[in-house]
């Protein structure tokens, strides 16, 4: 560890993180890099006067070209990477030039997953543990491998392809239990999160999303701060008979935790796959978030972020757990800017909203209710069958879908990468599956106003306001990272790997990488003691599925309508799967 | 003598006129990778009046089919889409079906039966959010919702044969189910079960309920798309007949709802 217990010791006077993380400065142990999922890190050496000094140190070619979401993650003197479909892990050895491949893993993901996975066969990243490191891989499985040697160390199926489960979601290690959720919730998936002991692989627990209290493991120490999320079954109630049973709620992104309320924030997908009005109800538990026990998975509180979603707004955003001054008090909350266009700041002991606050133009709801914490939909702007429905805004992908945003205890300012996508909704797109005629829903997504599709924002959650605002031509489908240097990273979908002032959102720096941006940049340092920043090429993705996919231009319904808004794309990038690493000369 | 053989073989097996249909190795009643389904039998008609070998490329029918198949240049054709389906080129129809009501013998038939409202409905759902088959559509409009269970296109077989496995296991008193799946799985039922096409029903808003089938190529390949459209016309009764083998319950086109 050489010097950084020090460095973090001076580090802890700065600012306060509720998750006190044993990881030293200098390390990245998972996606988020902590428990509260801030993707801060506190190294000093780049800053804003010297970041446009910044050099690549090396670079290695994963050879996979479909799109890179996931995190590079540092323990000690190694780098672990993790490639989309199949899955492959390289431990790359930070001490040698050029980080040579230690070793690499092949989980032998099955093929047959990739047919299944609605947008792309994208993996958002590994995480390490006591000297493990854990993959999930699209084929529904969790690996556990020996960091040291790549070892196999246990492995455990949780779900059925066949069924259109797929898993693309970085694991989260808390207390000796590695938490995973599924994905497919388009597919008629019941959605799940599950605990693993690390140590064995065996399920310690599964909560459904739907369903009865039992399977969603709600019981007597559930107490919800709103009154419409009380009451026994309501994971049967709020549905019809047996829906609930392919209700999604699939559970696929970011995962956080609080070490002193003991508490694991998921969220949960939209409802599906059923038509709205066959589906009447709020459709509980979906699309909203939960805080659980990790030893026993038992919910604590949820809240619901869009009641009887009907625009595909998935719940499953990040919570960065910070402690924020609020109404003359110091509140723990959680930050989520949400599918649905808002971004929330929730008091993580009870589920209460605090504020919620658009952070892009949306017509589909007129805000949320700060006495109930509902919703306010816009009538006019629910799809219906025979029905087209204009300027639904956001569109699918939400004011922001997968990609994570970042806080700095410094700037007290969250930064939030982000599309800026309406739609309009269609329903007489004649279709087929599996010898089954239909005709679906043709969305069209279109750029919304101000002819831009991405922005990466630093928004001020106490002050309720955007502070800056950084707009791109594509969505800004990358994860942000920002330093203790006042340093914001992201990536962007036509190919720049971007350094900006985090005060003020000055671009200070750029490198074109040979694909598009859509992984998560990370920082760490290296055993020569200099601070490096980290990021994967390789568009794909929902939105970039046009590229990695080889998707037909012409074809505007494909990628579930993106590629309508993302024609041109493929002149601007190609496929790519490539490391790149900087550093200061 | 020997070299001149294999040359001669070569040259008639390069000569050989071979067209790609992909299709599904496990989808009754359409395909099978044994060789049966009525869509296999037909691809084999089609290619023979053309002078060509069907070659037959085994693709599980699930998203992104076309992609991967047609537009990946794995086959040229692809038997069985619905006319109006827009990523491929289609020839004429060869059949046109619509949803049947499948039930225990004097079971529900129509839309208009009473006893539908106290009935367990089971309807197909497919895998896009938002999106049902038709006839779960005509029952949210005559506001049947609690008593209407979806079946979800993936899981152990295809929907409709686990509708059926329900309807046997008196799990369900009715299921509406695609006109050519309905026949060939009831027919396979545990239990007695009749098949009664459906009629048209109100409240669909313009969704059509009635769809005619025909092969896709790939978009621009009108060449290609004429030949099959020739041979379609030509082997009409051999098709009719296949279709008749397997009960597919036809409908004229102009029937109403599309």
């Amino acid at each position: 560890m050489r010097r950084r217990v020090a460095v973090l010791a001076a580090a802890c006077t700065l600012f306060h993180l509720p998750a006190a993380l044993a990881a030293a400065d200098g390390e990245w142990p998972m996606a988020s890099r902590d428990y509260a999922g801030t993707r801060y890190s506190p190294l000093t050496q780049v800053t804003a006067q010297n970041v446009g000094q910044l050099r690549l140190a090396f670079d290695f070619d994963t050879g996979v070209r479909k799109g890179q979401e996931a995190a590079p993650i540092v323990v000690g003197d190694t780098m672990y990477v993790v490639t989309p479909f199949p899955n492959y892990v390289f431990a790359l050895d930070l001490t040698k030039p050029g980080a040579n491949v230690k070793w690499k893993f092949d989980p032998k993901t099955k093929a047959s997953a990739q047919g299944v996975a609605c947008c792309d066969v994208v993996n958002r990243g590994l995480a390490f543990d006591g000297g493990r490191i854990f993959l999930n891989t699209l084929d529904t499985t969790t690996i556990a491998l020996d960091a040291a040697t790549g070892k196999e160390l246990w492995r455990m199926t949780l779900g059925d392809i066949s069924k259109g489960e797929t898993v693309t979601m970085s694991p989260l290690v808390v207390k000796g239990k590695v938490f995973v959720g599924n994905s497919g919730g388009e597919m008629g998936v019941r959605g799940w999160l599950t605990a693993l002991d690390a140590a064995t692989g065996k399920i310690a627990w599964r909560a459904y999303s739907t369903g009865p209290d039992k399977d969603v493991l709600i019981g007597p120490s559930f107490n919800p701060h709103y009154s419409g999320d009380k009451g026994q079954d309501l994971g049967v109630k709020t549905w019809p008979p047996e829906a609930w049973k392919i209700g999604g709620g699939t559970v696929w992104s970011f995962l956080s935790y609080d070490p002193e309320l003991d508490l694991v924030f998921s969220g949960t997908g939209n409802p599906g796959p059923w038509n709205p009005e066959q589906r009447p109800g709020a459709n509980k538990w979906t699309s909203g978030i939960f805080a659980r026990r990790p030893d026993t998975g038992e919910a604590i509180w949820y809240y619901q972020w869009s009641p009887h979603d009907v625009h595909d707004y998935d719940g499953v955003n990040e919570s960065v757990l910070v402690d924020l001054p609020l109404g003359g008090s110091k509140r723990k909350v959680l930050l989520h800017p949400d599918r649905n266009g808002y971004v929330y700041v929730v008091d993580r002991t009870t589920g209460e909203v605090i504020s919620a606050d658009p952070y892009v133009y949306v017509t589909s709801s007129y805000g949320v209710d700060l006495g109930t914490g509902a919703l306010r939909y816009n009538e006019q702007k629910q799809p219906k069958g025979g029905k087209t429905i204009h300027d639904i805004c956001p569109g699918s992908p939400g004011g922001k879908d997968w990609q994570p945003s970042a806080w700095s205890p410094r700037t007290k300012l969250l930064y939030i990468p982000h599309q800026n996508i309406c739609q309009d909704a269609d329903t007489y797109e004649t279709s087929y599956i599996a010898g089954t005629p239909y005709v679906g829903t043709d969305v069209k997504m279109k750029v919304g106003p101000g002819g831009f599709r991405g922005q990466f924002d630093a928004w001020d959650p106490v002050a309720r306001k955007k502070v800056w605002s950084i707009s791109e031509k594509f969505p800004v489908w990358s994860g942000a990272l920002v330093t203790a240097g006042d340093v914001a990273f992201y990536g962007t979908m036509d190919g720049f790997f971007k350094a900006v002032d985090a005060k003020t959102g000055k671009v200070l720096w750029q490198f074109r990488t040979e694909s598009g941006v859509i992984s998560q940049p990370v920082s760490y340092q290296g055993p020569d003691g200099k601070q490096y920043i980290a990021i994967l090429d390789g568009v794909g993705g929902w939105a970039g599925a046009v590229v990695s996919g080889d998707l037909d231009i012409r074809d505007g319904g494909a990628a579930n309508g993106f590629v309508n808004v993302m024609r041109d794309l493929p002149q601007y990038t190609k496929k790519g799967g490539k490391l790149y690493v900087f550093t200061l000369p | 003598m020997l070299v001149a053989a294999a040359l001669a073989a070569a040259r008639a097996h390069a000569d050989e006129r071979v067209v790609r249909f992909c299709v599904d190795p496990d989808n009754l009643p359409y395909s099978n990778a044994d060789g049966s389904g009525f869509e296999v039998r037909i691809a084999r008609i089609v290619a023979a009046d053309m002078h060509a070998r069907a070659q037959l490329v085994w693709f599980p029918l699930k998203r992104f089919f076309v992609r991967k198949t047609l537009k990946a240049g794995l086959c040229d054709v692809i038997p069985g889409v619905p006319v109006g389906f827009d990523p491929v080129l289609a020839t004429r129809a060869y059949y046109r079906s619509t949803y049947a009501f499948v039930s225990r013998p004097s079971g529900p038939a129509s839309f208009d039966d009473p006893r539908l409202s106290r009935a367990r409905i089971g309807v197909q759902l497919v895998s896009n959010d938002l999106a049902t088959t038709p006839p779960g559509h005509a029952l949210a409009a005559k506001g049947m919702i609690d008593n209407v269970r979806g079946f979800v296109a993936y899981g152990d077989g295809p929907a409709a044969q686990r509708m059926v496995q329900a309807l046997a296991a008196g799990e369900l008193d009715t299921a509406v189910i695609w006109g050519p799946q309905a026949a060939y799985f009831a027919a396979r039922a545990a239990v007695p079960l009749q098949v009664k096409t459906a009629a048209v029903p109100p409240g669909l808003d313009g969704i059509p309920f009635q769809y005619s089938i025909a092969m896709g190529v790939k978009r621009g390949n009108r060449a290609l798309r004429d030949e099959l459209d020739a041979a379609l016309a030509r082997r009409h009764d051999e098709i009719r007949a296949v279709l008749a083998e397997y009960r597919v319950p036809l409908v004229e086109a102009g029937g109403g709802g599309s």
